[in-house]
């Protein structure tokens, strides 16, 4: 289990590391390595060049003004201690709990985990969820800019060239009394999960949604937006009534399917934690306004 | 052409292991656990699964627990390493926590040991009052097979209650 030979480069900045990848064929970006070297590991694959991004200060900066921007190579763990992040995007440090476990979140980074397109993991569906867009670099061009949509084409399959490098991430900012949710469920904690659902919602003073997004991941190829589900939330109130008529659209998604989480199963699965989902961020937003009126 | 191994990857390393500066030749695949082990002689550290699962292999890198398996030893250019042979404060004694996991019977073949360790060592750094909640999510990274978790649990509650109340007194 050693992984074969290759040859290794660290560059110190974004433009050593794209005439890498401009000169060479069969490259590969090493990014935290917590999926990547296990792969190799096993030689599921075996680059002949691999380059380390580990030690290009550019690629791993947080930075919040109106929009949330984040390098790409920005570790897990800081995003799961960062304050401010926490406040303002509170669903990105939920869904985190879950990603791998806390030795693996200390080395993984976001952009690896995007660029990697796991079908159950976490960060591409918060990503999908909040609408972010992705900005990436080939040597010599102007910077490409691609939606979350757009950049995860299929399983572990993102739209950027060989040569070209996900240099950050950039997401949009929610008011603050807004409500959210990520629930998953895995067969143990860490396990890569069968189901995963994200919600964000805000209310208004009548306590009626007035915008809803909703994500699903573990179920298709990429993660999925319920876009006829946020748009039937509009103008209703979270309750036991409402919650179960926007599970039908989770039939519409073609699911994967495997001898030990059948598609039926998954799609279960992913109902239920909808509704819970669903309730649990309708609480919230609405324990915050309570908050302010006081 | 295949890469002549020596002549066209060796790379030179400079970190620090233990508090002792090393400064070494590698080649880039060799993992980091291998380095260990194999280079430097620092068997405390145990390779298990190699793909990053069974925990077995934690170290601190940078102060932050980290899967030695799935580094490559090159990667630490400059880093700060240590394992559970850098734990103890001198040849003979033995640390709070170790203390503590030896009195819990928290442990029995002690392979996963050199891991458990390092991951309680840092989740006691970063939270000021672990509960048995959040010990059990930081171990959870690590199977032991043969002792259980309770113990382990056990024993890392005991030695942050007794640094809470240190620094209480």
């Amino acid at each position: 289990m050693k992984p074969s030979q290759f040859r290794y480069y660290d560059p110190k900045s974004i433009d050593e590391a794209l005439d890498v990848l401009a000169t060479h064929d069969n490259v590969r970006p090493l990014a935290g390595g917590q999926s990547l070297i296990p792969m190799m590991n096993f030689r599921l694959i075996a680059p002949e060049h691999v380059l380390d991004l580990s030690f290009i200060p550019e690629l791993a900066q947080i930075n919040i003004d109106k929009k949330i921007t984040i390098g790409s190579m920005v570790r897990q763990r800081d995003l799961e201690f960062h304050h401010q992040i926490k406040k303002l995007c509170p669903i990105i440090i939920e869904a985190l709990q879950h990603v791998g476990h806390r030795q693996t979140r200390n080395r993984g980074t976001i952009g690896g985990s995007l660029c990697h397109l796991d079908p159950a993991s976490e960060l591409p569906a918060i990503m999908m969820l909040l609408d972010a867009e992705l900005h990436s670099r080939r040597k010599n061009q102007a910077p490409i800019i691609r939606p979350m949509s757009e950049f995860a084409e299929g399983v572990f399959t993102h739209a950027m060239q060989p040569d070209e490098l996900l240099t950050q991430i950039e997401c949009e900012m929610w008011p603050r009394e807004h409500g959210y949710s990520w629930l998953e469920f895995a067969r143990r904690h860490g396990d890569f999960a069968i189901a995963g659902v994200g919600v964000m919602l805000t209310i208004d003073p009548a306590q009626t949604i007035n915008r809803c997004a909703i994500v699903i991941s573990g179920l298709a190829a990429v993660p999925q937006r319920l876009h006829m589900a946020e748009n039937k939330c509009l103008g209703q109130i979270a309750n036991e009534d409402m919650v179960p008529s926007l599970i039908d659209e989770i039939d519409d998604i073609d699911v994967i399917d495997n001898p030990s989480a059948p598609s039926h199963y998954r799609q279960h699965i992913a109902k239920t934690l909808l509704k819970r989902a669903m309730m649990i961020a309708y609480e919230r937003a609405q324990n915050l306004a309570h908050k302010n009126k006081k | 052409m295949p890469l002549d191994e020596d002549k066209d990857t060796l790379k030179k390393l400079f970190v620090k292991v233990n508090g002792q500066k090393i400064e070494r030749y590698v080649n880039p695949r060799m993992l980091m656990i291998d380095f260990l082990r194999h280079e430097l002689k620092l068997t405390g550290t145990h390779a298990g699964c190699e793909h990053g699962v069974c925990g077995a292999c934690t170290i601190l890198f940078n102060n932050v627990s980290a899967r030695s398996c799935l580094m490559f030893a090159i990667q630490a250019q400059g880093a700060d390493i240590r394992t559970v042979e850098g734990l103890s404060p001198a040849d003979g004694q033995l640390s709070d926590l170790q203390q503590a996991l030896s009195r819990h019977h928290a442990l029995q073949c002690g392979f996963c040991t050199p891991g458990m360790l390092v991951t309680l060592i840092e989740h006691l750094n970063d939270y000021a009052q672990p509960t048995e909640a959040s010990i059990r999510e930081a171990i959870s990274g690590h199977l032991c097979r043969c002792t259980g978790y309770n113990n382990i649990i056990n024993a890392a509650l005991e030695v942050s209650l007794a640094r809470q109340n240190e620094k209480t007194s």
